[in-house]
């Protein structure tokens, strides 16, 4: 047998030896060269030699072995290499001295424990001091000098799982229980526990101190958790918590690194892991060479981290080196992508990834909807792979998604802001138009301001002129197409809203255009999502030759992620469209379009006015308000319904309208928008509707005299005869606004009580109440 | 604790929730709890089982929740699909009050009606389950993971899911667990459906009639008595000494000891005569031949006994439980809990007992008919403290349900109140679940691994 030294790590592979039954606890003996197995069925001395394992001792002997033998557990006395001893199931403790001359190496046997022992534990350097723990409760601690027990400790709870001692403190030990409890002990007080506390729900099966870290006790439990516990304060604190995927059987520190643990499983998990406590959300490393669970771990050597020994209910025992380890965490998909309960999208990546997305984005600092970055920062001293990774989490101030997902403030806001009557039309569709902008919803904002222009009579006629001369001036306008289409590329990058209602964004290169003297380009926009560039292209194909700088580059738009409003995109003309908008639906739906005025003209209204009348819009119109009432906002198609009135009223169908105003002011009610939903209410053109303003409007009130019900309409009470409801200021009946204090329920005129108030605190009934009139 | 000190045991009641236990017995339990009167006011009529077991508050709560989340919508099974379950595992205990009951639930959950004409009318999926209900019902030790690949595994016919397995598992070992308790109380049908239910020849009110209680039993009732007093002090005598005894024993004769408890109990139950099935059964049934057998016949290849401390409940049935199916894990595992701590500190007349060596014994004595081993009890208790004619009642419960009589019941521990024989009837029931949950818990992890 080679001597190992703690200086020369110890040499060897990964190795496995068949046992003849399934093992239960495995323990190794001080120098590292012998490792012994213990079983139900087996007792079992093996030594490591560097090829592989051989069976050095069978302690189990006798024709028919007495339960004595049938082990739970078993430990090698880590200072005297002979003696050993073993919990088994039948409640008995056992010790057993290898130099017995004889085959029956037995030397103790004590049986005072009622149920089967599930922990032994020597003294770390008391030679003589064996501490048991069983099923039935109770802790007892023999001398092996006498031939009994010195101390007995009651739980005074269930069954005792584990029982350490100290590596540090010689006179405390800790033991784990059934019910979830973990105790402290002092070996001298058998009377009472020093320190009890709750470590997991259900049992604790194990516990292990740190071997350098004086008063860290890991604990594993049922529930799935190991736990590492600061002992030295005065209350127990949980400082790692390693959650894993299967109740926890064992633990043990490895030696030599602080942080690291191994733990196995009590079921259906078969791999033995290395956890950093520190990273508690994937092993440090994992061994996978078990076929049935591991039930017994331990390191060869208490100062070589390298080589791991474990038994199995496979009826294995397997040297592991921890250079054959896997790393889970080589394996492990460093990107992760998360939706939240509200909308909010994280996302995590390498940082290399995520530095080099941001040093491409163009945002403005201070936009507030601008990812959040969090840094792990790679902390040296681990030796985990370096794995930095950013975090990014996109918060959605205001919601973008034009489905009306996620939060639901830009629906209160829009609702508050609409303006629905009470402005010429054109102005509501514009502030309407403005105020979906703001709050970043690009394709309704479009189709405030496309229904501007359909319906409204032609603001400023552009000259026919415009017209004509956009003929001639071709090659400006390829440049400018060029420009726009860069515009748009890098808009949509940026976006990836649906691309088509960004497409007015190119209102400011008319804009420009004008500016200069030179034409706008037509743009076709159409309010329905649906529509694909393909479709809106597709006249376009035949004529232009600048086509494929018209394509809107397809990997702009799988990423999706929030709408920015675009900084090189000013906003204010996009806000007030100057040039003319054509409906999308138009260019597929009719040929009225002049051909030769495609994209590169400037298209005014004026040129198709006089021929097209406001009705022509509607079929597109009411297409485009029940696509939107299908994609749940409905708010969008109630509102343009309002603003519209005449003009659309007859294209939809009454029972239809109805469906969507009662959806919207069950919504607004919903949000609480008491008077937004009132205004709809009145301002609703369908009766079913507007008789909703009818009901309930009676207010029932008692005389104030006899406090019975007024049931006439009169202002005298039929019942005291008295007239009701008097001021309290001038003691007349008050017809008309009667306002009355809540806390005292006196009231009168509301004039009258103004002024009261005013320079009164007190109710001028006199009845002492402070009332206050607001 | 209990009012009633000496029970007129000759005369058996016909009206009220049990054949067994006189109506004023439960009914005046009934006001003293709380928890008794939380499902009275949810439900208009109690069920009999509930206001039996409301005897036992604490654990009436348990088996309550347990029950609920059963049957309750969540779970990978439709609802219905459950209840048929039930159906065909009380069946096979010929236990027509449940399947009574869940015939009607199974109805109301919106299951197709023909399914109740038999079980080939029903979907073939379920057909499958066939298997393993006999052997949960029976000979719950023959269960290995072959018959959890048959169903698992996926192939051309239907197959199972491990969640879907787990709750039909669940589902039939609690259905064969408490028809033992229906008919081990003799629990009588409800009044509502008791029309039909008078004409069944196995419930128990027929038990009872075949056999009119002779007159001279009366006459001997007080010599009977002091006879029931005595044998009271006797057993707690016998608890006393075996708590207090530190003698050892070899591993061989305690084995031997295992072994006697087990061949013992065999002998019992005298006639097992295959009885033809009541109509209202057999058309859920297969194979009705195959009964409950000794664990482990002489001679024979035996399969090995199982060993506690290999598979227990705490370490074992429930880390698997929990991750197939969490939520009953922990119900389960709060009912066992309650059932084991159950205790009053009483035994007939004496109050101040501890009882953890009785309950002890019936829990492992019923465990050992499953062929169940601690290896830390010693099974020389179980003979010391139970009485002959207990082990007949608890073998015959346990195994044979059906033949469960009012004699039985009544000739056991005399001197002891209703609630207690309830009591004893609580242990075993769970006692039975567990075992036949631990069996077919350990068949899927073998299958697992």
């Amino acid at each position: 047998m080679e001597k190992m030294t703690c200086v020369s790590p110890l040499s060897g592979k990964t190795m496995f030896c068949h046992l003849d039954a399934p093992a239960n606890a495995i323990s190794v003996c001080r120098d590292a060269t012998q490792v012994v197995v213990a079983g139900r069925n087996i007792f079992k001395i093996y030594a490591m030699e560097e090829t592989g394992f051989v069976e050095r001792l069978n302690l189990r002997v006798g024709r028919k072995p007495s339960l004595n033998f049938s082990c739970a557990d078993v430990m090698w006395h880590q200072s005297d290499e002979n003696l050993l001893a073993t919990a088994a199931t039948n409640g008995a403790v056992v010790t057993w001295n290898l130099s017995r001359p004889c085959r029956n190496k037995q030397e103790l046997l004590f049986t005072e424990h009622k149920r089967t022992v599930n922990k032994v534990c020597f003294h770390p350097s008391e030679a003589h001091m064996l501490l048991s723990g069983s099923q039935d409760g109770f802790m007892k601690c023999f001398d092996l000098r006498k031939k009994e027990s010195v101390s007995t400790f009651s739980g005074q709870s269930e069954s005792v799982r584990d029982v350490q001692f100290s590596m540090k403190d010689y006179f405390t030990f800790a033991a784990s229980f059934e019910n979830g409890n973990v105790q402290l002990w002092d070996i001298r007080r058998p009377d009472r526990y020093e320190r009890m506390f709750t470590a997991h729900t259900g049992p604790v099966f194990c516990c292990d101190w740190h071997p350098d870290d004086r008063g860290w006790l890991a604990t594993g439990g049922r529930d799935k958790m190991v736990k590492v516990w600061d002992m030295t304060t005065n209350r127990a604190k949980e400082i790692h918590c390693v959650q894993t995927i299967a109740s926890v059987a064992r633990v043990k520190w490895r030696p030599e690194r602080r942080w690291h643990l191994a733990t196995c499983s009590m079921m259906v998990d078969h791999n033995i892991y290395v956890w950093d406590v520190r990273r508690p959300f994937i092993p440090f490393a994992t061994f996978e060479e078990h076929k049935d669970v591991a039930t017994g771990v331990a390191w060869r050597h208490p100062h070589d981290p390298y080589v791991l020994l474990s038994g199995s209910k496979d009826s294995t025992l397997y040297q592991h080196m921890f250079r054959d380890a896997s790393r889970p965490v080589d394996r492990a998909n460093p990107e992760g992508l998360c939706f939240g309960l509200f909308g909010d999208l994280a996302f995590a990546a390498k940082e290399s990834l995520m530095a080099g997305d941001a040093g491409r984005k163009p945002y403005p600092g201070g936009d507030r909807r601008y990812p959040i970055f969090f840094f792990k920062k790679p902390d040296v001293t681990e030796q985990f792979a370096q794995v930095s990774s950013a975090l990014s989490v996109f918060e959605f101030e205001a919601n973008g998604g034009d489905e009306g997902r996620g939060r639901m403030d830009w629906f209160v806001e829009t609702a508050r802001r609409y303006l629905l009557t009470g402005k010429p039309f054109a102005e509501l569709c514009d502030h309407n138009a403005k105020v979906a902008k703001e709050l970043n919803r690009p394709q309704v904002s479009t189709t405030w301001t496309m229904l501007r222009i359909m319906y409204s009579d032609p603001g400023n006629p552009a000259t026919p002129a415009n017209h004509n001369i956009s003929k001639l001036g071709n090659i400006p306008l390829m440049i400018s197409l060029k420009e726009m289409s860069s515009a748009l590329n890098e808009r949509n990058k940026e976006n990836r809203v649906d691309n088509l209602h960004n497409l007015e964004t190119n209102l400011n290169i008319d804009e420009n255009e004008e500016t200069e003297g030179s034409e706008g380009q037509a743009e076709y926009l159409f309010g329905d999502a649906e529509l694909d560039d393909d479709d809106l292209y597709s006249m376009e194909h035949d004529n232009q030759t600048e086509e494929p700088e018209y394509i809107l580059p397809q990997e702009a738009f799988p990423l999706r992620h929030e709408i920015v409003d675009h900084p090189s995109a000013p906003e204010p003309p996009a806000e007030k469209p100057e040039s003319p908008q054509v409906s999308g639906g138009e260019t597929e739906g009719s040929c009225l379009t002049p051909m030769e005025s495609f994209s590169l003209i400037s298209v005014s209204q004026l040129l198709f006015q006089p021929r097209l009348p406001p009705g022509f819009f509607s079929p597109v119109v009411r297409a485009a308000l029940t696509h939107y009432a299908e994609l749940g906002d409905v708010q969008m198609a109630v509102s343009a319904l309002i603003v519209l009135g005449e003009r659309i009223r007859k294209e939809v169908d009454e029972l239809t309208q109805e469906h969507w105003y009662m959806s919207y002011i069950e919504l607004l009610q919903r949000f609480e928008l008491w008077n937004v939903s009132n205004e709809v209410i009145k301002l609703s053109t369908c009766s079913a509707i507007t008789c909703l303003n009818q009901a309930s409007t009676t207010l029932h009130i008692n005389c104030s005299n006899c406090k019975r019900p007024m049931n006439n309409k009169g202002w005298i009470c039929d019942r005291c005869h008295q007239c009701a409801s008097v001021c309290a200021v001038c003691h007349h009946v008050v017809k008309g606004l009667f306002v009355w204090c809540q806390g005292c329920s006196h009231g009168g005129h509301l004039e009258h009580m103004r002024e009261w108030l005013k320079h009164s605190n007190h109710c001028p009934a006199g009845c002492g109440h402070l009332c206050e009139y607001t | 604790m209990k009012e009633e000190n000496t029970v007129d045991l000759t005369q058996p009641l016909s009206t009220g929730p049990s054949a067994f236990i006189p109506s004023e017995v439960i009914l005046d339990e009934v006001p003293g709890h709380d928890v008794m009167k939380e499902p009275l006011l949810k439900v208009s009529h109690t069920d009999h089982v509930t206001m039996v077991m409301g005897l036992h508050p604490a654990y009436l709560h348990c088996f309550l929740h347990t029950q609920n989340a059963l049957l309750q919508p969540d779970g990978p099974l439709p609802l219905s699909w459950r209840h048929y379950i039930i159906i065909m595992a009380t069946a096979r205990h010929q236990c027509s009050y449940l399947v009574q009951k869940h015939s009607s639930a199974f109805l109301s959950a919106g299951g197709d009606d023909h399914w109740l004409r038999g079980l080939h009318f029903a979907s073939p999926k379920i057909q499958r389950l066939q298997t393993l209900n006999k052997l949960l019902a029976h000979r719950p030790w023959l269960i290995s993971q072959e018959h959890i690949k048959e169903l698992v595994c996926p192939g051309a016919e239907p197959c199972w899911s491990l969640a879907e397995l787990i709750q039909a598992v669940v589902l039939l070992s609690h259905g064969h667990s408490l028809s033992s308790f229906v008919l081990g109380c003799g629990i009588l049908p409800e009044p509502h459906s008791s029309a039909e239910q008078h004409s069944q020849p196995h419930s128990p009110v027929a038990h009872i009639s075949q056999g009119p209680i002779p007159a001279h039993r009366a006459r001997t009732h007080h010599r009977e008595l002091t006879e029931a007093v005595n044998e009271v002090q006797l057993l707690m005598e016998k608890m006393m000494m075996v708590q207090q005894q530190e003698e050892e024993f070899t591993q061989e004769e305690m084995v031997t000891r295992f072994e006697r408890e087990r061949t013992e109990s065999l002998l019992e139950p005298a006639e097992v005569v295959c009885s033809a099935l009541p109509d209202s059964v057999s058309h859920f049934v297969q194979d009705p031949d195959f009964i409950y057998q000794d664990f482990c016949p002489r001679g024979e290849q035996s399969p090995p006994t199982l060993r506690a401390q290999d598979y227990s409940w705490e370490d074992h049935g429930f880390s698997l439980m929990n991750r197939l199916y969490a939520e009953m894990a922990q119900l389960l595992e709060e009912k066992f809990q309650v059932v084991c701590a159950l205790t009053y500190h009483t035994m007939a007349m004496h109050t101040d007992v501890d009882t953890s060596t009785l309950r002890k014994a019936l829990w492992n004595y019923i465990h050992c008919i499953y062929g169940i081993r601690y290896d830390d009890y010693d099974y020389g208790d179980v003979n010391q403290l139970l009485e002959r004619s207990l082990k007949v009642y608890i073998k015959t419960v346990a195994c044979h349900p059906e033949k469960t009589t009012f004699r039985m019941y009544s000739s056991f521990w005399r001197q002891f109140h209703h609630s207690e024989k309830v009591h004893v009837n609580l242990l075993l029931m769970e006692a039975r679940l567990q075992a036949a949950l631990l069996y077919v818990l350990r068949a899927i992890t073998r299958y697992m691994t």
